[in-house]
């Protein structure tokens, strides 16, 4: 017995924030009524016509909107099958994705009266892209970011020094993104009547995942005219990085009711999916309740939480946002994994075909175009999204590879 | 009637308020965790809430988050928290035990299995942190019908229209959580918290227990002069955590959190309850 289709993958959430039966809002009582007014908030700008074009205008002119959609010739030609065309989301001021849901949230801050910004960061994009907004509208800002994360992104950590902001070092648990967002939330439960929290990821209490994606949307819209002006037609597959899953959902989501559109994730698998140092969370994970949704995790038998493992800091997370779980259980997405190994091989073979030094984490969503590209015919279309530029990643790849620099 | 009913009704009579002393199960490991609870009740503890450990206690601070990671390491698990309270319910029938956590380990464990088992073990209540009114529906319909409470957290932020919310289904207490952060970080305000517990009272005829912020006898004391139940943590915790850390015995670490409860018990115990006749004993 199956539920029946629904006219629309992109109807949800709920009213409540339920992607069927996950997300949510599983917060402490003390934030609940921050949660609802947010909510409230949020809802009231969406539909604000001075809202969105304050926003539209800061995309275009702070952001330089609207990315390039690349067509990557060289890689092409190397793979010799698909066409496959990058968004450029590492074009962006700031280097990636991160900026676009940045720019709404604190919009939505100053809107709601907000004085105080926090954040958490995994690989520093966020981080950077927070105290970036911050820095632009006089706002002070802390960012929590974990000590390993300060250890391998430290270009990063000094972005967001220069910029004004306080990053405070997470010492408890792994270290990694998880935990910043903890200390990010405690943070929050103890200064609620002045603080925003700008989260980053399609991830955390209802109406974060929805409102993390409608700002992260931009790319999937600007990708669909893109594509019709280029090929006269949409793409065949489109394919994105998950970690928390932001651009992946904003990429797939203009896309999830066109059934010619294939789409594909790709998480990290770390070491290997099969070993016990992975982040292949919807891959490997099962249904579970952190961060304020309900969303499939990396946790074992006894509902603790386990600590993922990448290469890259910015998919280093045990979660995932609630709707991939959503749109993994209904099969219109369907995740895949890639290795460090696989993604450091994607890193170098972009930055030699292209001249463009990709992000580590985009490099997980290459290396899966890499495997599966020179199976498709050639009058295939892929779009993958380059979410972010590699210059961050240089020591830790660097580090990798045995080079000294 | 339920063990808390019971309790709180004896409490009532007696004119005085409930000491709730709070530690997490298994911390610093299985049997001193045992020992620590066998002597609450005989150090004045009228209720005991029991921290069921997870890895990311994301409304606790650095004392209970330590503690929960102190019973991971040790080995403590869901199974091994019922085992405590079987072994605890063994030598006391009488003192409710309420287990205060997040949903995550008790979605993992089954929330219906979780809530027989519990039951079975002797557990009260339930206090689930991070399981809004909105979202605990799922844990609601098993409570009820193994006669658990469901006990809800009130705090500074809830004002009246979600006081309603959190009311409409709550049993057992009310936990007012007295200061707008995580767990034993930062002091309550006395008067404020004392008009917030008066506010609450207003609206409902449950038992209201004040926590968070709670360290010494003396606040202790003038938290009980106006609500129902003290609940103190994170001092009883890091009591627990000296003793770990200087590796002293199972049984002198045990003996030490029991001095200490005896203190706030003997506090909480002596303080005049507004609207209340003191009865001699």
């Amino acid at each position: 017995m199956s539920a029946p289709l629904p006219n629309s993958y992109r109807s949800g959430p709920d009213e409540r924030g339920h992607f069927g039966e996950y997300g949510g809002r599983y917060v402490a009582e003390t934030l609940m009524p921050l949660v609802l007014e947010l909510d409230r908030a949020y809802r009231e700008a969406r539909n604000d016509s001075a809202f969105q074009s304050q926003l539209n205008g800061l995309l275009k002119h702070y952001v330089g909107r609207p990315s390039a959609l690349y067509f990557a010739e060289r890689l092409t030609e190397h793979l010799g099958g698909a066409k496959i065309y990058l968004k450029r989301e590492d074009l962006n001021h700031t280097g990636a994705h991160k900026i676009n849901n940045c720019l709404g949230q604190i919009l939505l801050a100053r809107r709601m009266g907000k004085t105080r910004i926090i954040a958490e960061t995994g690989a520093g994009q966020h981080g950077v892209a927070t105290a970036t907004v911050a820095a632009r509208f006089g706002l002070p800002c802390v960012v929590y970011m974990g000590a390993v994360d300060i250890d391998r992104q430290k270009p990063n950590v000094f972005r967001m020094h220069l910029l004004g902001a306080e990053v405070r070092s997470v010492t408890s648990g792994s270290r990694t993104l998880k935990d910043a967002m903890n200390e990010a939330l405690r943070d929050w439960v103890a200064n609620v009547h002045d603080t925003f929290y700008i989260i980053g990821s399609a991830a955390g209490p209802h109406p974060y995942p929805e409102m993390v994606r409608d700002f992260q949307c931009v790319i999937g819209n600007e990708t669909r005219a893109q594509i019709r002006e280029a090929e006269s037609r949409l793409p065949d597959l489109v394919v994105a990085c998950v970690g928390g899953g932001s651009n992946a959902i904003g990429m797939f989501h203009p896309f999830l009711d066109d059934r010619e559109v294939e789409i594909h994730g790709v998480e990290a698998a770390g070491e290997g999916a099969d070993t016990a140092r992975h982040a292949a969370t919807l891959s490997r994970g099962a249904p579970g309740v952190l961060h304020g949704a309900r969303s499939y995790l990396l946790q074992n038998g006894d509902g603790q939480v386990l600590e993922a493992h990448s290469i890259s800091a910015g998919l280093d997370y045990p979660g995932v946002g609630p709707e991939h779980s959503w749109l993994k259980d209904r099969g219109r997405v369907q995740y895949f994994s890639a290795t460090d190994k696989d993604a450091l091989e994607a890193f170098q073979l972009l930055s030699k075909l292209e001249g463009i030094i990709p992000a580590l984490e985009p490099s997980h969503a290459l290396a899966h175009v890499m495997r599966i590209a020179p199976e498709m015919a050639k009058n295939k279309i892929i779009v993958v999204t380059l979410s972010g530029r590699g210059d961050k990643d240089v020591f830790t790849v660097a580090n990798a590879l045995g080079a000294s620099i | 009637m339920s063990r808390i009913a019971r309790r709180f009704a004896e409490l009532k009579r007696a004119g005085r308020s409930a000491f709730v002393p709070f530690v997490t199960a298994g911390d610093p490991d299985a049997a001193t965790s045992a020992a620590i609870l066998k002597q609450l009740p005989s150090s004045g503890a009228d209720l005991i809430e029991l921290g069921v450990p997870f890895s990311d206690p994301m409304a606790d601070g650095p004392a209970i988050q330590a503690s929960s990671l102190r019973a991971l390491n040790a080995g403590m698990t869901v199974p091994g928290v019922f085992e405590l309270v079987r072994a605890f319910r063994r030598s006391d029938k009488d003192t409710p035990i309420v287990l205060m956590g997040y949903f995550n380990p008790i979605h993992r464990y089954d929330t219906s299995c979780f809530v027989k088992e519990a039951a079975e073990a002797g557990v009260d209540g339930l206090i689930v942190v991070d399981l809004p009114p909105e979202e605990d529906e799922v844990l609601r319909g098993p409570a009820c019908d193994r006669d658990l409470d469901i006990i809800r957290l009130a705090t500074p932020t809830s004002h009246d229209e979600r006081l309603a919310v959190i009311l409409n289904g709550a049993s057992g207490f009310l936990y007012y959580v007295s200061v707008s952060g995580v767990t034993g970080t930062k002091a309550l305000a006395e008067e404020e918290v004392r008009g917030a517990v008066a506010r609450v009272k207003a609206k409902t005829d449950l038992p209201v227990a004040v926590g968070f912020g709670i360290k010494t006898a003396e606040q202790a004391q003038a938290v009980a002069g106006f609500a129902d139940a003290v609940v103190v943590g994170s001092a009883i915790v890091t009591c627990i955590a000296e003793g770990a850390e200087a590796q002293k015995s199972s049984g002198a670490i045990a003996q030490d959190a029991i001095a200490f409860c005896a203190t706030l018990a003997q506090a909480i115990h002596a303080a005049g309850r507004e609207g209340h006749d003191m009865v001699a004993p």
